[in-house]
């Protein structure tokens, strides 16, 4: 006799998974069993990476910052450390994401706007003067033009007297999503992803601690992608750049260990905790099964999780407050390695110095108030958390496997396909909000009448920018130029010939030769990319 | 029968979300309009070229980036210098209510931030452009 009383709706989440009201052991049983759970610390790494989690080591708080010149971004990276932040997660600004110099024309007006404008060696050097780069790792959000940032963290690095084979910490350096989404992308396809080989094999063969890549799926969910979509994109890219670098030679174990991941919150919070679990899972046994990786380090999925910029809202600004301690609270039960929170000013403007305290606080509070460390992976063994493991885990196969038998992640980026694809979806998204389809607090329902408010900004400074293209004058014109002439020509010949590109750029940027000037060389033998525009 | 409404929308400066961009092109173009897309990376020069070349009624930018003021700046002066000024022209994006009165007074006719309905959008556009 069927209930009236207790019937539901349908429920899906975002990645098509339907939701139960209630869960059992036979859900569990019928989606694959607690098999492939394990234990924390062991293959595959479903509970999480590490035996005993944050109970031993919390997370690393990295909040992503940067702006003006490398002494403004000094001075705030010293006021985050003092205030209990554990490591840096570096912003640059567009013209040294887009690999130009300060006095370019296309950087007028863009000089340390969202980011920290770096020209040469002597940028990096002043913005992490004094940080002791063995206790605080440091995380660069660069892409486009990796190859000079990482040569140029390096060479100083290595003249500061740090041994590259002990030396830590990450890149972005993800061309792939760059092309999916957030934009950077500076040469064609596959010259980029050679480029990213390049960082790979050098640092396997002389950085083997420092992980040159960290894959996102951040960027391509915030560009419309489901949960289960960003993990599938996210993962078939990582096995792009490992396909690309093995062909060098390398081996699978040095390679895996080079890749971390940086992926995004927002949405649901049990379909971003089965994502996670369902992730770590799979990358591990694709590693295993497919590379026949057997290192830990490497079939370890560690990522950088938090974030959810595309979840915050421009109304009622400080409602991005709570949606922040949320977001933490998810990336914290999906046992993330490293959080990093979009302030709640964050989508008008680079955080204050009030927002970025208030988000750092916020991880503070989780990691040391409420429990969060207490054990680990407190969700797991719930009937409910284990199936939708399991079904996601199945749902980002499907996806993979699809997007293998239509010819791989390289060419659907190359041709426009994903990016087609994503957009279509950001729009049944975004349309689903304005219609209340998709509730959404403040934007389509609790709505309160008022102008659009302002928070407090972040001044940007046009006087620092004027000094900052000063000083690449100043740079320019004491150092050697024959002999950076000299050196940027090592570079082309090693990028004309198919030579990995890093030592020779690691010599020219150690003689001050500017971000804009190598990247300028690469684009001279490269080309440049351009954009598939498809609807 | 009447011609449909042009629209060039345009991403100029550095500023790589284009998210945003897309949506409004697709919401122009569900609401019968004919739409240019410039892609990333546009200089103002290029964009008033563009939008000159393409005789467009409508010129949307999308900006994230903060840059919107000496963006649009240059943009105007461009578009003076071409003589091309009867256009209707829109930024969108990132952009605080402060800075609209500035934006203004460039000769922009309209600001729509980060989650402005399409429908008003639309209608805007309907209400101002007549061919």
């Amino acid at each position: 006799m069927s209930d009236k009383k207790n019937e539901v709706s349908p429920l899906f989440w975002e990645s098509g998974l339907e939701v139960k009201p209630v869960y059992t052991a036979v859900d569990v049983e019928n989606s694959g069993g607690m098999d492939g759970v394990g234990d924390p610390g062991n293959y595959p790494y479903t509970r999480g990476i590490h035996p005993s989690m944050y109970r031993k080591r919390p997370w690393t708080m990295r909040q992503y910052s940067g702006f003006g010149t490398a002494a403004e971004t000094h001075e705030r990276f010293l006021w985050l450390l003092e205030n209990g932040q554990t490591g840096l997660n570096v912003a640059f600004d567009l013209p040294t994401q887009c690999g130009l110099d300060s006095d370019d024309e296309m950087a007028a007006g863009e000089i340390g706007r969202v980011g920290m404008a770096v020209d040469s060696l002597a940028d990096m050097e002043e913005a992490f003067a004094g940080i002791d780069l063995n206790k605080i790792t440091v995380s660069l959000t660069i892409n486009g033009s990796a190859v000079a940032i990482m040569a140029m963290y390096f060479a100083m690095a290595r003249k500061r007297g740090y041994d590259l084979a002990e030396l830590r910490g990450n890149c972005q350096n993800d061309i792939l999503k760059e092309f999916i989404g957030r934009g950077t992308w500076i040469f064609p396809v596959e010259p980029s992803i050679r480029l990213v080989g390049d960082t790979m094999e050098f640092c396997a063969r002389n950085v083997p601690r420092y992980s040159p890549v960290s894959v996102c799926g951040y960027h391509i969910r915030e560009s419309g992608a489901n949960p289960a979509q960003e993990m599938a994109y996210a993962l078939s890219i990582a096995r792009a750049y490992i396909e690309h670098a093995l062909q060098r030679g390398l081996d699978i174990d040095a390679l895996a260990a080079g890749i971390t991941f940086n992926f995004d919150i927002h949405g649901n919070l049990w379909e971003q905790v089965a994502k996670f679990r369902a992730g770590r899972r799979l990358w591990a046994k694709i590693l295993r099964e497919e590379y026949g990786a057997g290192d830990p380090r490497g079939l370890r999925l560690r990522m950088i999780a938090g974030g959810g910029g595309g979840g915050l809202t421009i109304q009622q600004p400080e409602n991005n407050i709570a949606r922040g301690a949320y977001y933490a609270l998810v990336s914290a039960l999906s046992g993330t390695q490293t959080m990093a929170l979009c302030s709640y000013d964050e989508a008008y403007t680079i955080p204050s110095e009030h927002a970025a305290k208030l988000s750092l606080r916020t991880m503070q509070i989780l990691m040391h108030e409420i429990g969060l460390c207490d054990t680990v992976d407190p969700l797991g063994g719930s009937w409910f958390i284990e199936t939708t493991t399991n079904q996601m885990e199945a749902r980002i196969v499907e996806l993979m496997r699809e997007l293998e038998e239509q010819g791989g992640i390289v060419q659907a980026v190359a041709t426009g396909r994903v990016q087609a694809a994503v957009n279509a979806q950001a729009y049944e998204q975004e349309r689903k909000i304005q219609s209340g389809e998709i509730k959404k607090v403040g934007v389509n329902c609790f709505v309160e009448e008022e102008e659009q408010r302002d928070v407090e900004f972040h001044p940007y400074r046009e006087d620092e920018a004027g000094k900052q293209v000063a000083r690449l004058d100043k740079i320019r014109a004491g150092r050697d130029g024959v002999a950076v002439e000299k050196l940027l020509l090592v570079v082309r010949a090693a990028a004309e010939s198919g030579k990995n590109v890093m030592p020779a750029i690691m010599d020219a940027v150690e003689a001050y030769a500017t971000v804009g000037e190598v990247c300028g060389v690469l684009k001279d033998v490269f080309g440049t990319y351009k954009e598939p525009v498809r609807f | 029968m009447t011609k449909p409404i042009r629209a060039l929308i345009a991403k100029p400066g550095l500023d790589g979300h284009d998210v945003g961009a897309k949506l409004v092109c697709r919401a122009l173009m569900n609401a019968g309009m004919e739409v240019v897309y410039t892609g990333l990376r546009q200089s103002p020069g290029s964009i008033a070229k563009a939008a000159q070349e393409e005789d467009v009624d409508v010129l949307g930018l999308s900006i994230l980036s903060g840059a919107h003021l000496p963006l649009c700046r240059r943009l105007s002066e461009e578009m003076k210098q071409r003589g091309f000024e009867d256009v209707l022209w829109l930024v969108g994006g990132n952009i605080p209510a402060r800075d609209n009165a500035a934006l203004a007074e460039l000769g922009v006719d309209g600001v729509f931030p980060t989650g402005t309905p399409f429908e008003k959008l639309v209608n805007f556009i309907r209400e101002k452009v007549t061919r």
